[in-house]
């Protein structure tokens, strides 16, 4: 074999025609549950976005007067955007769920030389969350 | 007379085939057997074609990681026994996202590359004296980088990430894991050269924190984890550049 043969045969060629290359399906997170529960958390972001530009209206209405607001509220009676929140809140708590799950993952707590288990990171949310929630309630229903 | 269950091959000749189909065999199931052992079976016994990679059979050597029923698996820890409960077959497949070279051998170049562009060796800048004796650390600094580097380059996590798949270019999770291992240990000080690669949009930004390198990972190296843990420091590392932009990367 001559030198110009070897160094030819040595080339690394990253589309061999003899390999297999499997196709990706558009609808690859369909097929499995782990990838749709990743899929329907990234959704989740969207439906938090509709609570924050609703919110944002509201504070718009309050800035205008209570005739604004008594619109606001008036428009927010309707059937549509009642399921639209319903859906947006069921994935607001998927949201805050899976978010509060994956913390630890991506912040390691090393007390006394170990690390804190996952579990200890997670929990100080949870009650943080649950005292928020306790008082935006008691804010509104006292 | 052991019970018997049927596993469906996934076969693939280059020579002979456009894409891969199944072909079924059926193995008797021992309560010790792993669907390794199965194959093994078929190969001395029924079809002595039938092509898979194989060395350790007891999950150091990270070589007979294939699809089982459509889980990223090291087929030398998979028992047959836990399938055949419910009279269930077993499908075997080539790992997700790589090319076949032949039946469940996939092509490993492109990993290989990835993991040699990451740079995972030591790379001392104030290497002391071999006068000095032995580099010491403490049992905290090994426990820093000790998770990550219990990698055994088994490439399920890119089998179970669909960002390998959509994103060819994405260093992907073990090669960012075993980075880690370096940038965590006490001897290395190679974290900068390392930071073109990692904090880039094909290194850790590809990464949507879907999770499954971790679920599947079979020694709990966690690249999840490390990979968000690296996206946290490099943003410390880009705030801290407009902090103190001179003594920036020294």
């Amino acid at each position: 074999m001559n030198e110009g043969t070897s160094k030819e045969a040595a080339t690394y060629t990253p589309f061999h025609p003899r390999w297999y290359r499997p196709h990706v399906s558009v609808y690859w997170w369909l097929g499995e549950w782990h990838y749709l529960k990743f899929i329907l958390r990234e959704l989740s972001s969207v439906f938090v976005a509709v609570f924050v530009i609703e919110t944002l209206f509201m504070l718009s209405s309050l800035r205008d007067g209570p005739e604004a607001y008594a619109y606001f509220q008036q428009v927010m009676r309707n059937p549509l955007l009642i399921v639209l929140n319903i859906v947006s809140f069921l994935f607001v708590v998927l949201h805050t769920i899976t978010w509060f799950n994956l913390a630890p993952s991506a912040m390691p707590v090393r007390m006394g030389g170990k690390r804190v288990p996952g579990a200890l990171i997670a929990a100080p949310s949870y009650v943080a969350w649950v005292i928020v929630s306790g008082f935006v309630c008691w804010l509104l229903l006292r | 007379m052991a019970d018997k269950i049927i596993l469906e091959i996934a076969r693939y000749s280059p020579e002979q085939d456009q894409q891969p189909y199944f072909q079924s065999f059926e193995v008797p199931v021992y309560k010790e057997w792993v669907v390794l052992d199965a194959l093994n079976h078929i190969k001395d016994t029924v079809d002595g074609t039938l092509t898979y990679r194989w060395s350790c059979r007891m999950g150091i050597c990270g070589s007979c990681g294939m699809m089982v029923n459509g889980e990223p698996k090291l087929t030398c820890a998979t028992f047959l026994s836990s399938y055949a409960k419910n009279g269930r077959k077993i499908r075997v497949e080539p790992l997700r996202y790589f090319p076949i070279v032949r039946d469940l051998v996939t092509e490993l170049s492109d990993f290989l590359a990835k993991l040699t562009k990451v740079k995972p060796w030591l790379m001392p800048k104030d290497e002391p004296p071999l006068t000095q004796g032995e580099f010491l650390q403490t049992p905290e600094q090994v426990d820093r980088y000790k998770q990550f580097s219990m990698c055994i380059n088994c490439t399920l996590c890119y089998a179970a990430c669909p960002v390998v798949g959509l994103d060819p270019v994405f260093v992907g999770p073990a090669a960012i894991a075993l980075a880690q291992r370096y940038n965590m240990d006490s001897r290395d000080q190679g974290a900068a050269e390392r930071t073109a690669i990692l904090a880039h949009p094909d290194g850790v930004w590809g990464c949507t924190f879907v999770g499954e390198c971790t679920r599947v990972c079979p020694k709990h190296v966690d690249p999840a984890g490390a990979i968000q843990q690296y996206k946290i420091a490099a943003v410390l590392d880009w705030v801290k550049s407009f902090v103190t932009p001179r003594g920036h990367g020294t």
